[in-house]
């Protein structure tokens, strides 16, 4: 399975599995992972799965609906411009090895 | 020749019968053992109902497609009962337009500003009911609170609101088959069809209102004013009954489970946390459809397409395969990941705001109400698609 690298809030690093095609936000869930919500399962309704993304990997992630730009306005650590949802990364094989940092808080 | 319905298990049930609205649980437990995917010959369906095979479905739009509409009726092959709700009857690329529109409007950000007058109206409702000690959980606080702050926040005038309980139950009735329950909704259809459409209109909303805001969108050409008065109306269709439900439900499920009321009243921060376990542990929705809108796969049991798909909700929340102890109702699980919104682009848009409600009230009766006790048996009121309650008796016992 694909390895998601993450650095949560207490600034440890963590390697997360994601199956192909599951939301990166569902599989950080199930894991337990601290630091992230998704309190709305991933409807991109509730913005508390928002995550930063390395600079390096900003181009190969799919591009931000309309809708996922707005709901980043509502973050509880206010959006920077490696901003994302991760309930709106679906993983692929390309993404093996992407590096992720959960911010400070989510609510 | 062996079609795909034979091989698959069947499960002689119909969800829409009265013993099975009250009880539903049984029923959920032989879909989910029968297989990952059924049939139930008595309506020609297919039914998932575990919790991997729901959300599958649900996040699946390009298959599992809307525009046939969301309910047991197949709208390729007949007329709904109202016009097409443009957003949750719509696929995408139509439904994306309107979709983001009304999430803005309905975004955290936006809901904040709300957060402090429904506290104080929550504070004041628990006020009055804990002077009158014994009441109608369901009358004078899950009818009470939602149909208080909702529409005011909507912008609605405060005459006539119970057009909005009449019609929320048409359109959930709507959902199921053509059954009496349907039939006995239907009969106002005319008069509350009509209410509910003359105060969709911008003249009829209160400036600075939720409704307001999406007129502002279409004033800013993201949508047409036609598109914005059916936006209005699905504000006013899906968002009273359902946190009416949601409400009652965990009222009536917290008088249950003593125990966990009392770390809800010892810590009133639970209380967002168990308004949510209690969508889990009753899903205030039960049942929505998915047309196959091509040949489709769910479990390695492939499905034709022009097919309906009956995902069962509140199975899902209580899949053993998905939680533990999924019987348990548990203020201190984390149950992220129900499916009581339903999933994906179509999550309901409202539940950032029936979050809130529901929160609002649990924290404000946590705060003053030592024990919430059982005084008769309540009532459940028949609805094809929502767990919905028509009276809950209780003793509130003040702190």
């Amino acid at each position: 399975m694909p390895i998601v690298h993450m650095t949560v809030p207490s600034g440890k690093r963590i390697e997360l599995e994601v199956k192909t095609g599951t939301p990166i936000m569902r599989a950080a869930v199930d894991a337990g992972t601290e630091g992230i919500i998704g309190e709305c399962g991933g409807a991109a309704m509730c913005g508390t799965c928002h995550v930063l993304v390395d600079e390096a990997w900003l181009d190969r992630l799919p591009l931000m609906s309309q809708n996922e730009d707005d709901m980043l306005e509502c973050t509880a650590v206010p959006r920077q411009a490696n901003s994302r949802l991760s309930c709106q990364l679906r993983m692929t094989e390309e993404l093996e090895g992407l590096e992720l940092t959960l911010p400070e808080r989510q609510r | 020749m062996e079609t795909v319905i034979d091989k698959i298990p069947h499960v002689d049930v119909d969800p829409w019968t009265p013993e099975l609205i009250d009880e539903p649980y049984e029923m959920h437990e032989l879909v989910r053992e029968a297989g990952p995917v059924a049939y139930i010959p008595k309506y020609d369906l297919f039914v998932v109902g575990r919790h991997a095979e729901v959300q599958a479905v649900l996040t699946n739009w390009e298959t599992f497609i809307s525009s046939a509409g969301v309910g047991l009726a197949n709208f390729r092959h007949e007329a709904p009962f109202r016009p097409k709700s443009i957003l949750l009857e719509a696929d995408p690329p139509d439904h994306t337009v309107v979709r983001t529109v009304i999430s803005r409007i309905m975004s955290p950000k936006n809901l904040q500003q709300l957060r402090d007058l429904f506290e104080a109206e929550a504070i004041t409702m628990v006020d009055r009911v804990l002077e009158k000690r014994q009441v109608d959980g369901v009358k004078d606080i899950a009818e009470y609170f939602p149909l208080k702050v909702f529409p005011d926040a909507v912008g609605l005038e405060t005459e006539g609101r119970d057009n909005l309980l009449l019609y929320g139950d048409m359109v959930f009735n709507a959902l199921g088959p053509r059954n009496e329950l349907f039939e006995r909704s239907m009969e106002k259809l005319k008069p509350v069809s009509s209410w509910i459409m003359d105060h969709c209109t911008r003249e009829a909303l209160r400036p600075g209102g939720l409704g307001h805001l999406i007129y502002e969108a279409a004033d800013k050409g993201e949508i047409n004013q036609d598109q914005a008065a059916m936006l209005v109306r699905s504000f006013l269709s899906a968002g009273v009954d359902t946190t009416i439900g949601g409400i009652a439900n965990i009222l009536l499920t917290l008088a249950r489970h003593p125990a966990e009321y009392a770390k809800l009243h010892a810590n009133p921060a639970l209380a967002r946390q168990t308004f949510e376990e209690g969508l889990r542990y009753e899903s205030i929705v039960q049942t929505i459809f998915r047309t196959t809108g091509k040949p489709a796969e769910i479990a390695g049991v492939s499905i034709d397409e022009d097919r309906k798909v009956l995902t069962l909700l509140g199975s899902a929340n209580r899949d053993p395969r998905k939680w533990s102890e999924p019987n348990r109702f548990n203020v201190e699980r984390n149950p992220v990941g129900h499916v009581t919104f339903g999933a994906g682009i179509h999550g309901c848009v409202g539940q950032m705001i029936a979050r809130m409600e529901g929160e609002i009230v649990l924290r404000a009766l946590a705060k003053k109400v030592k024990r919430i006790e059982l005084t008769g048996r309540h009532k459940r009121h028949h609805n094809n698609s929502l767990r919905a309650m028509h009276s809950l008796p209780l003793e509130l016992v003040p702190a």
